[in-house]
Formats: C-alpha cells, structure tokens, sequence
C-alpha cells in the first residue's frame, strides 16, 4: 500500500513499543518473553476478529453481529462436544455455522440492499436469541466438557499454544488473502469506488457477501477457541466485543468510509488495545481507565486519519505532479 | 448587434472574464437583464453558459468585468450575499432540502421569527402558502419536500425566490427532467413571474420553448459573446448559425478509415423509461458518434449495452453471434469496455495506486492459480501506461494524486488492458484542457487504425464531426438521425438533436 500507511503502521508500532518500555521501567516483568507471548496470546482472538472485521470494513460495511456469531458458534460446539461428537467434526461444523449465519448477513446486504449497520443490528440480537432458545439459558461448563475439547486451544508446541498459532496462521493467510489474490483486491475496488467497481466487471454486492461469509466463518473459529479456553459457554459471552473489534481495526488505520486498511495495521491495532488491557491491571489501574484510554486512542487515530487527508491537497500544478 | 434596450436593465454585466486552470470559460462577455423580460442565453456545451450563471448566483468571482445593479455598479455577489443581491437561480436539478417541509425550503434562513427568536412556525406556513397561491401552485407547505416531482420542487424554488423578492431569476434548463404537461404549466409560471416584473435569464437548448417564452436572446459561444437581440428580430437558422458556425479552429487527427468487418450489431434494443429501438450495426476500425441532448438517453444506452442495466427487449451480436450480457464482467468478457463520463464517480479507485487502477478489470489475467503475481500486473499496467504517456511519478502512486487529464489516461489504460473489441467512450474529453483534449482524440484515431470499433458519446460538435465516421443523433430516447461523414453539418446535428424540422435521412 503507500507509503503513509507503511509510516502509519510504523507509528502505531512505535507506540506499542514505547508502551511497553515505559511499563517495562517499573514491572520489568511485564517485558518477559513469557508473559509478552501470554498478552499475545489473550489478544489472539481480538486479533484473528479484527481481520476478519477488517474485510467487511473494506466493503464499505459493519458487522455488529460479529460477537453474537461468535457467542452461537461457541453455544453449538460446546452441545456439540457435550453430545459426543468429535473434535475433528467439531472446528469445522463451527466454521460452518459461523459461515452460514455470515451469509444471511451478506444476503441481506447484497439482495435486499438494507444498510449493512442495520442488518447486523438486527442479527446480532437474533443470533443471541437463538442462543437462549437452544440452551433453554442454561450454561455449559467446565465438568461437562470433554478434556480433548477444552485442552486443545492450550496445547503448546513450538513455545506457544495452539491459540496463538491460530492467530498467527490466519494472519498469514489474510496477508495472502488481501494482497495477491483478486478478491482481496476487489475488497478495495468495492470499498474505495463502489461505481468505479461495477464499471470493471466486480459484482459489488457479491464483493460484500464474500466478506460477510468470510467473517461469519472466522467468528465460527473464535467460538470454538472462546468457549473451550474459558471452559465455559452462555447466552452473553463476548457480549460486546464487536465494539472491541472495531476499535482494533480503526486504531489500526482501516477506515470506515471503506476502500483503506491493511493487515498490518489491524494486527497493530488489536495489539495496542491488547497491550493496554493486559498491562492495566499490572500497573494498579481501574479497568475502568482501559475503556477511557481505548477511547482516546482510538479519537487520536481518526484525528491522525483525516489530516493526512487535508495536509494532501489537490494538485493542480502541473509541476507539482512529479513531486506528489 | 447590441440591440438598444427598452428601458433600462435590472442586472448588466460587462466585460465578464473567467478563467480555470488551463481553459478560459469566459473571455470579456457581456449580458443585460431587463425586468419583465425573458432573456435567452443560447450556446454549446462548454460555451460559458453555467459558468455565467455560477458568477451570477455567487459560486464564482470573475477575474475580470463589472456588474450593474439599476446602473450603480457594485461588488459581485457572493454566495451567501446572492439572497440579498436579488439573483436566484433555479437548476436542472432543483437545490433544495428533501427532508425539509416546503415551507421551510422556502423560507430556509430568513424565516419569520416569533417570540424570543423562535421561528413563527404558523406564520411561516401561512405566507408559504400565500406565496405558492401567487404562483399558482396549488401545494400544502407543511408536505415534505421528497414527496414532491421535480415540477413541483422548480415550484418551491419559485416561491422561495419570491420569498427573498428576487428581481432576477436564473433558469438553467428548467424543462430538461419536466413532462409535456409540466412544461407548459411552468410557461405560465414564466409569464406571471414576467408580469411581476422580475428580470428572467432562461438556459435552453430547445428551439420551440426559446421561441415560445423569450423575449430577448443572448448567444454565447466558446466563452465569448456572439450577439444579443432582440427575439422578435431573428429566426432559428440564424440562431443556430450563431451558436454553431465557427471556423474550425481545433485540428482533428486525419484518419484514413477504412471499415473491417461488422463486429457489434445491436438490434430493437430498449427499456421501459429510458430509450426505444437502437438499431445500428458497428465495424471494426470505426468510429461512431452519439449526439444527442444532455438527457436523450445516450449515456442510459450504452449502460445498458455494458450490462449495468438491462434492455426490455432486444438483442446484440458480436461477430454474428448472439452474445447475452446479464453483467459488466460478461460484457468485458466479449470485449466490450465502458469508459464512463464521471470519472471521478465511476473511473478510477482513489486510494488505490495507478497499477491497481489499470489491472483491476485483467486481474485474471495477471493471477495464476488464483494469486496475483505483481510483476505482471506492473508489467501490464507499464505497458498501457507508457503507450499513453503517463506523466507520473510511480505506477505504486496513489491515483487521486493525479490530474484529471492523467486520471483519464488511467482509465483508458485501464479499459485498453483488457484488450477489448468494441470500445465505448461517454464524453471522453468533457472537463479537459485542449492539450489532453487533442492527445485522447489522436489516441481515438489510433485505436480504430487497430481494428478496435469506438462508440464516442458527444455533446461536444466539433468533436462529434472532426472524430466520427458516422453519427446517430438521439432525442428524448429514440435515434432520430443517422448523418454519413459526407451529410454531417453542425446545422443538420443541432436541428435532429432540439427536434427543428423532419426526421433527417441518413
């Protein structure tokens, strides 16, 4: 991408590392290698949604309902595993789901043309409905899930869990994903020119279904991963999260009008906020700062967004083209 | 050919220059407004006429020129001051607030106020109404605006601008989007703002309803003044001399055209609305002009050829084959391109840098097994770029950092990429400097020197006869002419197009 947004994911860098420094100089331990892969490891999830919240962006859309799939992918494979089906069925079927329930989204976006806030609005609180409905609102917890199923995100190999690694490998394959291949592409094309997109053969509608499925499919994942890591599934887990996830990505530079962001800079951007909440309570700070201070970083980002924008300008010089 | 005024005029401009980076919109017009009188402002496209009506209503300062008001000469208005100077113009498409009651459209900023400053809101709708009952408009002001057709919203622009006691009101193509009935309602509204005493400055390409409302006539032509008069004193042909007769200052690329074979036959295309029965057959190596009025359903044509929209009935053929197109991709795919008239709209992807601009129709092309390989698309979008001459810095650049004629280009290299068969160009050198004008017409005579076959959508007249080999003129949805190279005459376009005389032959 060009070069503002390299130095801006540079600058976000920056100020996670400087961060980290600056907690580093009164808990030297927050700094060890094992405690930083354990921050990594409690934002894996933010991470892997905030990708996956990052395509639907693109398009120019939200998923608000991204928590709420979660949260009924999370509810099905905990049933699931307490019906005795297994692991190797389990991932996959969530997935599934997860795709499915992003798919209604897409439609209705595509087809029906309905605002995607409104839509996700809506099934946000129909996908937390359906929960209450199949569970009867009853939890499953730790002694009714099998060992298999709840050890699983917390295997370790190669010095970090099997979530991490999660993380890691959907980071890898959503750089791929974005960058080299035609849909990825069209991401952009549809966010950045919806007209100019029609004009050379993308199907916008069908651009914003991709993503929506993309990201219902990823939040099928981080259900399973939720559930099993705190060994325990209820009608509110994750119960606003989405807001979360999308602070992460604009921290990270993706903007909301659509058409700009990176992998980079939503990986930051979760990363900030996972840094922030993880170093809080090392520190002696109220959790209650943690949401000011999100806060803050995320006005300061936008603030940073639009003057880049102003500071641009247009060219009208001739000269000044080569110079831009 | 100043005629000498009846009385003296409300408005006078004099001396009236403007220029924009790279072209000069006016050069030293003058225009006279009288009250009670009908004053029709007359020319091309591209002739000055909204560039005047932008100085007039405030959107622009002139470089140059004074402005008399009752023969005091006084600052030019600014937009906010336009209220206050008298001028108000009412647009094609009306300005105004859709959420808002027709009440408050009218009385937007200069509302009648109550009791501590409060808008007096039974005041307001009592003199809205009383306000459309003078125009005879028979509308419930407390209606919201987005109920109303554009008739009806031309009507509260009307009474807005009797609300301010505008002496002056601007009409730019007022008729353009109106129905018959509509037309002739707003001819009355014409003459009863006449009657009041308002000096009128009507914009139209139409012939009858010039002859039919206007009292007086201005023609104005590439920016400059050509003559003024009264309406009374001249005839048709004399007007559309004026607008049209120019010696034929641009040179346009000679071409030796020599047609290949039939590639695109379109056959009894049409749409419900928008346009009925396009019949034409198109040969490679050619160049086919569309000229039409702005709104006779060209652009809606070939959105419909490009499979934006769909045709109710019809059908096209590529190399004598049947080919459905459902979808942009299928029409890319039988290699028919688009390139738009908006570019900033519909063209090219800001925030996107050039080389993605150029391979986002060829990206199958430039992915193997699904992936991209950037080195093909860099070497595919030099390619194209390079035979336009692109001036930019870096193919990673951001396009919106780019001028408008360099964006163009990245349009065209983007649509020439996908190394299309028929090739179809909406207003390709609108809102160009002649610089870039004349390097997109060379490039036009280039690609038909290929074989390629080019579809030029013009309002533009020297344009439409210096490229094209042959012209079809549309009017209000329908081909009402179709000009060979030998029967084309600047006349014979501007009479098919306004719908003066017969149905011409071929």
């Amino acid at each position: 991408m060009s070069r503002a947004l390299k130095s801006r994911e540079a600058l976000l860098g920056l100020a996670i590392m400087l961060l980290i420094g600056l907690i580093a100089t009164r808990f030297p331990d927050f700094v060890a290698p094992s405690n930083l892969a354990n921050v990594f490891n409690d934002t894996a999830a933010l991470i892997i949604l905030a990708l996956a919240q990052m395509v639907v962006i693109l398009t120019k859309c939200i998923d608000l309902s991204i928590a709420a799939t979660l949260a009924l992918c999370g509810m099905v494979a905990a049933m699931l595993d307490v019906a005795g089906v297994p692991m190797a069925v389990i991932v996959p079927l969530a997935m599934a789901l997860g795709a499915c329930l992003g798919a209604v989204n897409g439609l209705l976006v595509w087809k029906l043309q309905i605002p995607p806030i409104v839509v996700t609005l809506g099934t946000m609180t129909i996908y937390r409905g359906i929960i209450f409905l199949i569970s009867g609102g009853k939890w499953i917890n730790d002694q009714e899930m099998s060992p298999l199923f709840k050890s699983l995100p917390r295997m370790e190999f190669l010095w970090l869990p099997v979530l991490s690694w999660c993380a890691v490998a959907v980071v890898a394959i959503f750089a791929v994903l974005v960058g080299r291949t035609p849909l990825g592409r069209s991401f952009f094309a549809v966010g950045g020119n919806a007209h100019a997109a029609v004009y050379t053969g993308i199907n916008v509608g069908r651009t914003q279904f991709a993503a929506f499925v993309i990201s219902g499919a990823l939040a099928g994942l981080v259900g399973y991963l939720w559930v099993a890591r705190y060994a325990v599934a209820y009608v509110d887990i994750a119960n606003g999260f989405e807001l979360d996830v999308v602070a992460a990505c604009v921290i990270g530079g993706v903007s909301i009008a659509g058409g700009v962001g990176s992998v980079g800079g939503a990986v930051l951007g979760a990363l900030f906020l996972g840094v922030i909440k993880n170093a809080l309570p090392v520190i002696g700070i109220s959790p209650f700062w943690q949401m000011a201070i999100s806060g803050t970083a995320i006005i300061l980002a936008i603030a940073v967004n639009a003057t880049e924008g102003r500071s641009r300008g247009r060219v009208i010089l001739k000269s000044a083209e080569h110079v831009a | 050919m100043q005629a000498s005024p009846s009385d003296r005029p409300v408005l006078r401009l004099s001396g009236i220059s403007k220029s924009f980076p790279g072209v000069r919109a006016l050069s030293g017009v003058s225009l006279a407004l009288y009250p009670g009188e009908v004053t029709a402002l007359i020319g091309e496209n591209g002739a000055g006429k909204s560039t005047m009506v932008k100085i007039l209503t405030g959107i622009y300062q002139p470089d140059a020129g004074t402005i008399e008001v009752d023969g005091q000469v006084t600052a030019f208005p600014t937009a906010a001051a336009e209220a206050t100077a008298g001028v108000t113009a009412i647009h094609q498409e009306t300005v105004l607030f859709d959420e808002l009651s027709v009440a408050e459209n009218i009385f937007l900023g200069h509302a009648p106020r109550g009791r501590f400053g409060l808008i007096d809101k039974a005041a307001m709708v009592a003199q809205a109404r009383a306000l459309l009952a003078r125009i005879g408009a028979n509308l419930d002001p407390t209606i919201t605006l987005k109920d109303l057709g554009i008739a009806n919203k031309h009507l509260v622009a009307i009474a807005r601008a009797l609300s301010i006691d505008a002496r002056v009101v601007v009409m730019d193509e007022p008729t353009a989007a109106l129905s018959y009935k509509e037309i002739e309602e707003l001819y009355e509204l014409v003459e009863r703002l006449k009657a009041e005493g308002k000096a009128i400055l009507f914009i139209s390409h139409k012939f009858d309803e010039i002859f039919r409302i206007a009292d007086r006539w201005t023609v104005f032509r590439d920016g400059e003044l050509v003559g003024a008069g009264m309406m009374n004193a001249v005839d048709e042909a004399q007007l559309v001399q004026m607008m049209v007769g120019r010696p034929v200052d641009q040179i346009f690329p000679k071409r030796q055209h020599s047609l290949g074979a039939p590639v695109l036959t379109v056959a009894g295309y049409c749409h419900p609305t928008e346009f009925q029965d396009i019949n034409f057959t198109l040969h490679m190596g050619e160049i086919l002009g569309f000229y039409g009025l702005v709104g006779a359903g060209r652009s809606e044509f070939m959105q419909a050829l490009f499979g934006i929209t769909r045709p109710s009935k019809g059908a096209c053929r590529i190399d004598d084959r049947i080919a459905v197109i459902r979808s942009t991709a299928q029409a890319i795919a039988h290699g028919i391109v688009y390139v738009p008239e908006d570019r900033g709209r519909q063209g090219a992807v800001k925030g996107l840098p050039i080389y993605q601009n150029v391979t986002l129709p060829s990206l199958g092309r430039t992915s193997r097994h699904g992936f991209l390989r950037l080195a093909r698309e860099f070497a595919l979008a030099r390619q194209y770029t390079e035979r336009l001459d692109l001036r930019a810095a870096a193919l990673d650049q951001d396009v919106g950092l780019l001028s408008g004629g360099n964006q163009q280009k990245v349009v065209i290299a983007k649509w020439l990429a996908t190394r299309p068969r028929v090739i179809i160009l909406d207003e390709p050198t609108k809102g160009i400097d002649i610089g870039s004008k004349a390097a997109v017409h060379a490039f036009m005579a280039e690609l038909a020197a290929e074989g390629l076959a080019v579809i030029m959508v013009s309002s533009e007249i020297p344009e439409v006869l210096g490229m094209s080999d042959r012209v079809i003129v549309m009017r209000e949805g329908r081909m009402v002419a179709e000009f060979g190279k030998a029967a084309m005459s600047p006349e014979a376009l501007v009479r098919a197009a306004a719908g003066i005389g017969e149905r011409a032959a071929a």
